[in-house]
Parts: C-alpha cells; structure tokens; sequence
C-alpha cells in the first residue's frame, strides 16, 4: 500500500503507526502458534528455552518428546489418536449426509416454514457449547449411550451439522436449478440427477463444510469431557488433562503435530474456497 | 362475460388451479421430508433434552415422594410454632422407611441445599432412631439433637413439599426464600454466583472490546492490500483459527508462566526485576490475552468481508469532496462497516460468554466465569438441577443478545466468512 506522493507529512506519520499497529497485531495472532514448534525439541525437561537452545546447540535439540509421544510408556496417545481419527471420521459422515440432504430441502424455494426450520438446525452453533455439552449428556444418559463412542459419534453430528448445511446452502444459493430441470427432463431420475450433476457442482460446499466437521470434531472438548469414559480418551482430552496436571514438553510434540494438520486442513479449505470462488465466477 | 370465468383446464382435464396447488404440495412434502431426517435428529437428541434441562431444574419431585406422610401431616401446620406430635410420628415413619430403603444420605443431600446443618442430624437421627419407643416421638426426635426442636428447620422441611421449585435459579442469582416465605438475598460475602456472573459479562465485554480493536485495523489492511500480500497475511488469521484451541491454549500457558517467555523478555528489557515476575497466569489477565488471541479470527473474518466489499473509490471521493481522510473515514468509511462490527461482536461475545477450557485452564480463581461453575456441579457436586438452572439462564441471556442484535441490526446483516 504505497501512500500517493502528495500525501502530507502527518498522515505519512499516521500511516506509519497503523502499519506497525497492524503488525503488532499479526504479531500477536501468530507468534503463541510458533512458540510450540522449537520447545517441543527441547531435550531438557522445562517449558522455556534452555541456554543451549537459545546458542543453536545443536545438543540441546532431541527428538526425545516426540518417542515418548510414540513409544512412551503407559503412552495414552496413540488410544487418543485412533479414538479421535475414529469418531471425527464416523461423525464427519454422520454430519456431511445429513446436512448436505438438509440443505437441499432448505434450499428449495418450496420449503415451509424456513426461517423456523433453519434456527433449529443451526442453534448447536449458536448456543454455548457447556450447555450443549449438559444437554447432550442427559439424553446420552437416558439413552445408555454414554461412555460409548456410537454417543460421541452422535454428539459430534449434532455439533457439526449445522456447518455442513451453513456452508451446502451458501453453494447452494448461486446453483442454477435450471441444470436439474433439464436432467429430469432429459430423462434422469431424482437419484441419478443429484448424483451426476447436483453433487460434482455444491462439491467444495459439500467438502469445507465437512472440514470443519471434521475439526469440529476432531478440537471437541467440552461435550467429551461430559460423554468419554476412559475407553473413549480423545487426543482434546488427553491435552486436558496434560495441562491440567502438569504441562509435559510431550503436549508441545503433540500439539506441534496438531498445528501440522490444522496447515493442511487450512490449506484445503483455502484452495477449495478459491476453487469455488472461480466456478462462481464462470457462472456470472 | 361467461367465457372468461370459465375455469383454464389443463389436458388432463383438471382445473389448472387445482393442478397447481396439488403440484406445490408435492413440492413442499418433497423439501421438508429432505429436511426431516435432520430435524427429527436434532429434535430428538438436542432439542428435548434442552426440554429436558428444564424440566429438571424446576423438579423437585424427589423430597415430595420421599416424604408423603410429612407434607400431608404438615398441610394444617401454620409454621408458627413447633408441629404437632402427628407431624413427627408422620416424618418418623417416613423416615424409617428411607432408612430401610438407604435413601436416608439422598434426602439429608437435599434438606442440606435449603438449610445448612441438615446432614449431621439426620446422621443423628438415623443412629438413634433405631432405639426409639413407639409413641411420642416429637419428644423423641428433639432430644437427639436440638435443631430438631428448632422450628427453623421444620420450616426448612416445609419448604420442600411442593414438586417444582425456583430456589435453584434462586440460588443462581444467590438468592433463596427466607423463613417468611420471601425472596431475598445471601449475606454478602456468600454472594459467590453474582460476582461470577458479573466477571463473565465483564470478560466477554471486555474480551469483545479488545478484539474489535485489534481486528478492525488489520481487516482494513487485509481488504485494501492487493490480493498477493493479503492472502499470505490471511494465513495469520487462518492458521489460529483453524488449529485446536487446546494447542493455543497450551501456547499462551507456556508464554504467560513466570518463567515464561512474556516474563523472560520483560525482564529482559528491564521492565521488571528478575525476583519480582509478576503473575500473568491464573487470574484474570491470563483469561484475557489468552481469550481476546483465541477469538480475534472470529471478529476478523466477518469484518474482512464487509470491507471487502467496500469500493476504495467511495474513500476518495470523500477526500475529493473536501473531507480529510479522518472525516472521510468516520464519515463514509466506518458507517458501511456496521453490519460486519455487529455480526463480530456479537459472535466473540456469545464465545466468550460461554468459554470454558480455557479459563478453567489460565484463568486461576479469579478468572473463571459461569461455564466452570455450569461443569463443576455437574461433574463434581453432581448437582446436575442446579447446573441444568445456571446453563438455562446463561441460555436465555444469550437469546435475549440475539434478540437485542436482531432489533438493532438485523439478523439477516450478518456476513461470515
């Protein structure tokens, strides 16, 4: 942003401050992510840098937390992890089918009492998660499915649909019906016309609102505290209960893994978001 | 004239009129049973049990069935004086009952909610009743312990006939209903639940404060610059908010700790002594940075994408027309922006007013709000009426921001992402 040459000393001074401003503020958003990534190398026990970190020696860098997080003994990650790639899976299609079915029917131009419909589907998202997380918990209790993954499976569902069908309708909004009418009447079935033409066009729709299912799932904490027995220990529990107790330098191992998918989901959603970006343009 | 009321057929031979309502009620049965199998989903698992909250914060059906004989004994007693003998034999033979069934620890629980003092002499009572004569037992039951000859507590008692209650949303506002039957407030230095719920609206205001502040500029950089710089400066927005919040969590933990990071470099730069690191953890600072970084992505995001939409050229003609930049901004710039300041604050408020983990994590005693009180009775007071209560009225305070929101900006001028 290059300021225009007549632009008078005061707002080039002006202009100056909020540049820095801006930069303190990115500063702030980005720098506590990258704190992780070099003590999670640590080879001593603390959570600061040691002397020898701070000299680049190379001694002082150790793989060592990141074998305790695969081999260590007791090691409740690697039970986290299949528990939480499990359920976040399980629920990412529990949340996709039913969302993407949803928005369809929310979308139709046909369909009564929207507006009521619509704020039903999405209030999982709109209320705070505690209260979600105690009135879930009570129906998972009634219906005997607590401490079970088919209840965390199902609670995660209720918590990540509502981004499916936000994310489906909004691709949904710039669809051309008129597509559909001329599969049906070319002779296609309702199946058959969403199968081949509906879904390869709301697909990125279909997909970023199933990445942040997924995440959803995958960063839940709150309900699981409520609904996991110990067979059900999440990877968000087991950082719970890491830093609750005591913050172990093999938290900083495996949130330095964590952040690596958080880029590469980031990555997708991005190029998924441009993608779409780009059909919609072609479609003006 | 007769031929144009005539009705239009169509070529099965069926008024158009008619044909059209029967086509539009297929249509609609078709979008709502796509739309079905969701409703019924979340109606069923999220929606009841909500009901569900509520039913049981208000129940209390539990004394009432456990001692039937008592409230009926008790519904001629005036609360003035002690009961009268039929009272006690009806509270004794109740109470044997329970005793035999071991519910007798579940009731002293409840009794202990509205008077203190109730466990000890029920523990009491249950240790000599079981040498008790038949007949005369008010004698009986006041000699075990002198609060059973204090009228106080067979008010207490009395209180809790009826089978739905408000003392819980009472006692959420830490209020109760006195002797006399009126509502009025706890001591003052028991007045825990206030004092939380008056932290959580300051946090969440003050969190919401801070984020507008900090967001508004760098969403303003992101929507002028051109594209090549903004998408990678986007990344500092995208990757906090799509990485586990028990990661940033973690990271503000290990920068705030008094060897930390933050301490280290202040201490570096002479701010403090070494041997005076000030505590930026559990307290409320703690909660404060760690939730305004956490949240900021969420007020970023709708901003961004109100001025993206911004024509830079509006701007300049202000400028052309005279204003100074300021005045063009505050002016031009700044009104077209409401609807996205509107849809972020009110999306980093309602976060923050139901944060959990990560005050309960950097925020210490003094920096824990509703939500940690909402999961401790349910996980360690197992007070879950209690907590149903608390969640419910935090609830209704968030419908009534979506409410106030709606009134003032309208819903449907909300823009995410």
């Amino acid at each position: 942003m290059a300021l225009p040459k007549y632009t008078e000393p005061h707002y080039r001074i002006w202009h100056y401050i909020y540049l820095t401003i801006c930069g303190a503020v990115f500063f702030f958003l980005i720098a506590p992510l990258f704190v992780i990534f070099p003590l999670s190398f640590n080879a001593e026990e603390f959570l600061s840098f040691s002397d020898g970190m701070k000299r680049l020696d190379p001694d002082a860098f150790s793989l060592r937390w990141y074998k305790d997080m695969i081999y260590g003994t007791k090691n409740p990650w690697g039970l986290a992890a299949k528990n939480s790639f499990i359920i976040a899976i399980f629920a990412t299609i529990g949340s996709v089918i039913l969302g993407t079915v949803a928005a369809l029917g929310l979308s139709s131009r046909h369909m009564p009492y929207k507006g009521l419909i619509m704020a039903v589907l999405i209030s999982p998202m709109i209320v705070p998660l505690i209260i979600s997380g105690v009135a879930i918990f009570f129906f998972m209790a009634k219906a005997g499915l607590a401490a079970t993954h088919t209840g965390i499976v199902l609670a995660h569902i209720i918590l990540g649909t509502p981004f499916v069908v936000i994310t489906v309708t909004a691709t949904l909004s710039g669809f051309d019906h008129s597509v559909t009418r001329a599969a049906a009447s070319l002779g296609s079935d309702p199946v058959n016309t969403f199968m081949k033409i509906t879904l390869p066009l709301i697909l990125p729709g279909v997909i970023s609102g199933g990445l942040f299912a997924f995440v959803t799932s995958f960063d839940e904490v709150v309900v699981v505290l409520f609904l996991a027995g110990l067979e059900n220990t999440t990877i968000p529990i087991q950082m719970w209960t890491g830093l609750r107790e005591q913050l172990s330098p093999t938290i900083l191992a495996v949130a330095t893994c964590l952040i690596i998918l958080s880029t590469l989901i980031l990555v997708t959603a991005e190029l998924l978001r441009r993608r779409s970006e780009r059909l919609r343009g072609i479609n003006r | 004239m007769s031929s144009e009321t005539k009705q239009i057929l169509t070529t099965d031979g069926i008024p158009l009129e008619v044909s059209l309502k029967k086509a539009e009620r297929k249509n609609k049965i078709k979008a709502f049973l796509l739309v079905a199998p969701l409703l019924l989903f979340l109606v069923i698992t999220y929606v009841f049990p909500i009901g569900d909250m509520l039913f049981r914060s208000v129940d209390d059906k539990m004394v009432t069935q456990m001692l039937p004989k008592t409230f009926k004994a008790m519904e001629t007693w005036d609360g003035q004086e002690l009961p009268d003998e039929e009272v006690f034999a009806a509270f004794h033979e109740d109470f044997i009952k329970l005793v035999e069934d071991k519910r007798e620890g579940k009731l002293s629980t409840q009794l202990n909610y509205t008077k203190n003092g109730f466990k000890s002499i029920i523990k009491k009572l249950r240790r000599k009743s079981k040498s008790f004569e038949e007949g005369n037992y008010k004698e009986q039951i006041m000699s075990v312990h002198k609060r059973w000859a204090n009228v106080e507590y067979w008010r207490a008692i009395k209180r809790r006939a009826p089978e739905f209650t408000s003392q819980k949303y009472l006692k959420g506002m830490d209020m109760y209903v006195n002797e006399d039957g009126k509502i009025v407030s706890v001591e003052e230095d028991r007045r825990i639940h206030r004092v939380l719920w008056l932290r959580t609206l300051e946090i969440a205001f003050f969190v919401t404060v801070f984020c507008f502040l900090m967001a508004y500029p760098i969403a303003h950089l992101l929507a002028t610059l051109p594209m090549k710089y903004s998408n990678l400066l986007m990344i500092c927005v995208l990757l906090p908010f799509w990485t586990s919040l028990l990661v940033r969590t973690a990271s503000w933990m290990i920068l705030l700790q008094q060897q930390g990071i933050v301490n280290d470099f202040f201490v570096g730069i002479g701010l403090v002594a070494d041997d005076n690191r000030p505590e930026m953890m559990y307290n409320k600072t703690g909660s404060y940075v760690a939730m305004t970084q956490i949240l900021l992505p969420f007020m970023v995001l709708p901003l961004y994408s109100v001025m993206k939409t911004i024509s830079p050229s509006l701007m300049r003609a202000g400028k052309s027309l005279g204003g100074t930049p300021f005045v063009a901004f505050w002016k031009v710039y700044f009104p077209l922006t409401i609807p996205g300041i509107g849809a972020g604050c009110l999306l980093v408020f309602i976060l923050a007013i139901g944060y959990y983990i990560t005050p309960a994590l950097v925020g210490g005693a003094s920096g824990t709000l509703i939500s940690n009180q909402i999961a401790f009775h349910m996980k360690s007071t197992l007070d879950w009426s209690f907590a149903s209560a608390m969640g419910l009225m935090l609830l209704s305070g968030v419908l009534v921001i979506y409410w106030l929101y709606n009134k003032l900006v309208g819903i449907d001028n909300i823009k995410l992402g």
